[in-house]
């Protein structure tokens, strides 16, 4: 059948398990193709990689060499001082305690941030891929749909209920912003996982007596791990990363590191350290890099889990 | 519309209690059902009903028709952030999707280090915003970066100063952001090239069909549901950009690299003239809805019916 159907197609075309040569054909390394080839992708992985090499050249020199030479040479003299003032000494405003205080304020709100979204979106997820009741679809429909609206749009409501709830400018009203915009994605990342799983091991429980929260926690949650750790790649770096809700939602002495950062650099006053301004950019990007070297391919996966709909 | 009434009773028993049935999983869903409602469809209409009044520092409910909305569109730093996000969101949306999708059709070619040249196109969209301005600020620097980097190189007429001069500022902030976005893009297509059966590749080398007319006249028309995802996903990003712009330029030089998202934070937030940034986030709100509500009609009205 597949055989007669190729022949009308291609009359002349030879039968389709020819017996021939078996493997790979050899190919040349260094062919034409294989030189442009590589050559782009060289050049490509150059450019990405250039601005990681400019801040980590710049963060190593003193300000003396950085005005006579250029951005791309590497140092003569690697000194450490930039890091040090950087973290411990930089000045936002008033506060001259370096970039250490932004980076434990994002601490602060990082990891409460990450635990209650999570906990939040992956029963959800997991109420809406099994307990479906009427209406559910409907709420995920707008939470989804949601994800698009800018954030501009929805601010300026966000600050009057925390402030009726007397939660404007606390750390607890920050985590319940994480919380309310980490929810689309994460949601959709939980129920499309949750639906996956084979409908038998729900239904099973269910007969042997297990609740709701007993099959969540006894069973979907151990079988979850993996899409757990994605969540947290997404949010640690999405938390870690924001600034537009660390202004608007935090008072100046709990500035998350992106913000103070910011204020670092694009101050006026003083003489600009370029050095320092550079390992300060370093060190706040460093925990993302670093979850992001670790993670790897989860790391993809997270990311595409918010493209590739299930 | 149906012009027959539906006169039939219901068929179905109702139970007394259904309010009460799956009551765990109702109030699990309370969150969502909370951010859904109140937060994102209520807090979306209650913005879109106070950019029509005259709130100034506090909102108020008086009503001054669409007065907000014609000085908006009289303010000259208005037209400017429009203006650009027009030029940053055609151009990024245009080198995205070819730098994208150049990159992963490379990496297609079953290359060695696969693994290494991903984790280099991708590092950067780990970092955010912030960092990435701030890095392209100080590599656009004309003192220090490239442009005195090729003046030393002989050159001495060299000019390229992005962020500094008011014409191309907003071409500065486009280098920045494909630099950071486009490995994002990269890998979407790379895992639709991968979803491509491989017997069409065969197919196309049989009939003799060159690679790049395959690429372009086989390939790319069946990964349209890959590209109207990934044009979903950068259109949406563009209408937010804020943090790039203020940590590369802050808006400036003036107000030559002002954005939607600027001009309302700093209405709403600085300026203290609140109908104002409430009308100029509706607008940011049309932006979205003419790319998100074509798509997902298609996406999700056609899925019901499928």
């Amino acid at each position: 059948m597949d055989k007669s159907t190729i022949a009308t197609v291609h009359p002349d075309m030879p039968a389709r398990r020819y017996p021939g040569p078996q493997g790979k054909r050899p190919r040349k390394a260094l062919s034409g193709r294989n030189i442009m080839l590589y050559g782009a992708l060289g050049l490509a992985a150059l450019y990405y990689l250039l601005p990681l090499y400019v801040m980590v050249v710049t963060s190593l020199k003193g300000m003396p060499e950085i005005r006579v030479g250029n951005i791309f040479s590497p140092p003569l003299e690697i000194t450490f001082e930039p890091w040090v003032k950087a973290w411990a000494q930089a000045c936002t405003g008033l506060n001259c305690d370096g970039l250490s205080r932004g980076f434990w304020n994002s601490v602060k709100i990082m990891v409460p941030s990450v635990i209650v979204s999570i906990a939040i979106a992956s029963v959800n997820g997991y109420a809406l891929a099994n307990w479906r009741f009427k209406g559910a679809d409907l709420f995920f429909t707008i939470l989804i749909v949601g994800a698009f609206i800018p954030y501009q749009v929805m601010i300026y409501p966000i600050v009057i209920v925390l402030r009726e709830l007397g939660l404007y400018g606390t750390l607890t009203g920050l985590i319940v912003v994480h919380s309310i915009f980490g929810m689309p994605i994460l949601t959709l990342l939980f129920r499309n996982y949750f639906v996956s799983l084979p409908e038998e091991l729900f239904k099973a429980a269910r007969i042997d007596g297990a609740g709701f929260w007993q099959i969540y926690f006894r069973i979907m949650l151990p079988m979850a791990l993996p899409i757990f750790v994605v969540a947290m790649i997404l949010q640690v770096t999405g938390i870690w990363n924001d600034f537009l809700f660390g202004v608007v939602f935090t008072r100046p002495e709990n500035y998350p590191m992106t913000v103070q950062l910011n204020n670092i650099v694009n101050s006026v006053q003083g003489v600009k350290e370029y050095n320092v301004n550079m390992a300060a950019t370093l060190l706040t990007g460093a925990v993302p890099l670093f979850v992001y070297f670790v993670s790897g391919r989860l790391f993809v996966r997270g990311i595409a889990a918010g493209a590739v709909k299930g | 519309m149906t012009d027959i009434p539906v006169t039939s009773p219901a068929t179905k028993a109702r139970r007394p209690n259904r309010l009460f049935r799956n009551l765990n999983s109702k109030v699990a869903s309370i969150p969502m059902i909370v951010t859904s409602v109140v937060i994102f469809l209520g807090g979306t209409l209650w913005t879109v009903v106070y950019s029509f009044t005259s709130s100034k520092l506090l909102p108020r409910l008086n009503f001054v028709g669409i007065d907000q909305y014609e000085r908006l569109w009289a303010t000259p730093r208005w037209l400017v952030s429009i203006q650009n996000l027009a030029t940053y969101g055609i151009l990024s949306l245009i080198f995205s999707l070819v730098i994208g999708f150049v990159l992963a059709a490379l990496m297609d070619q079953k290359i060695r280090f696969e693994n290494t040249f991903r984790t280099i196109f991708l590092y950067p969209f780990a970092l955010s915003f912030i960092v990435t301005g701030l890095v392209w600020q100080w590599i656009l620097n004309p003192e220090f970066g490239v442009q005195s980097v090729v003046r030393s190189l002989g050159w001495t007429s060299f000019t390229f100063d992005p962020l500094y001069n008011e014409d191309i500022v907003i071409y500065g902030i486009l280098i920045a952001a494909l630099w950071q976005g486009t490995g994002l893009v990269m890998c979407l297509m790379l895992a639709g090239l991968r979803g491509i059966d491989e017997d069409i590749w065969k197919a196309a080398r049989v009939d003799g069909i060159p690679m790049w007319r395959t690429y372009l006249f086989i390939i790319i028309p069946m990964m349209r549901p890959v590209f109207v995802t990934t044009l979903v996903i950068i259109a949406s990003g563009i209408v937010r950009i804020y943090d790039l712009v203020v940590a590369q330029t802050s808006g400036g030089p003036g107000i030559a690299s002002d954005v939607p998202a600027k001009y309302v934070y700093d209405y709403m937030f600085f300026a203290q003239n609140l109908g104002q940034g409430f009308a100029a986030s509706t607008m940011m709100l049309l932006a979205v809805a003419i790319v998100i509500v074509p798509w997902a009609y298609l996406e999700f009205g056609g899925r019901k019916r499928g």
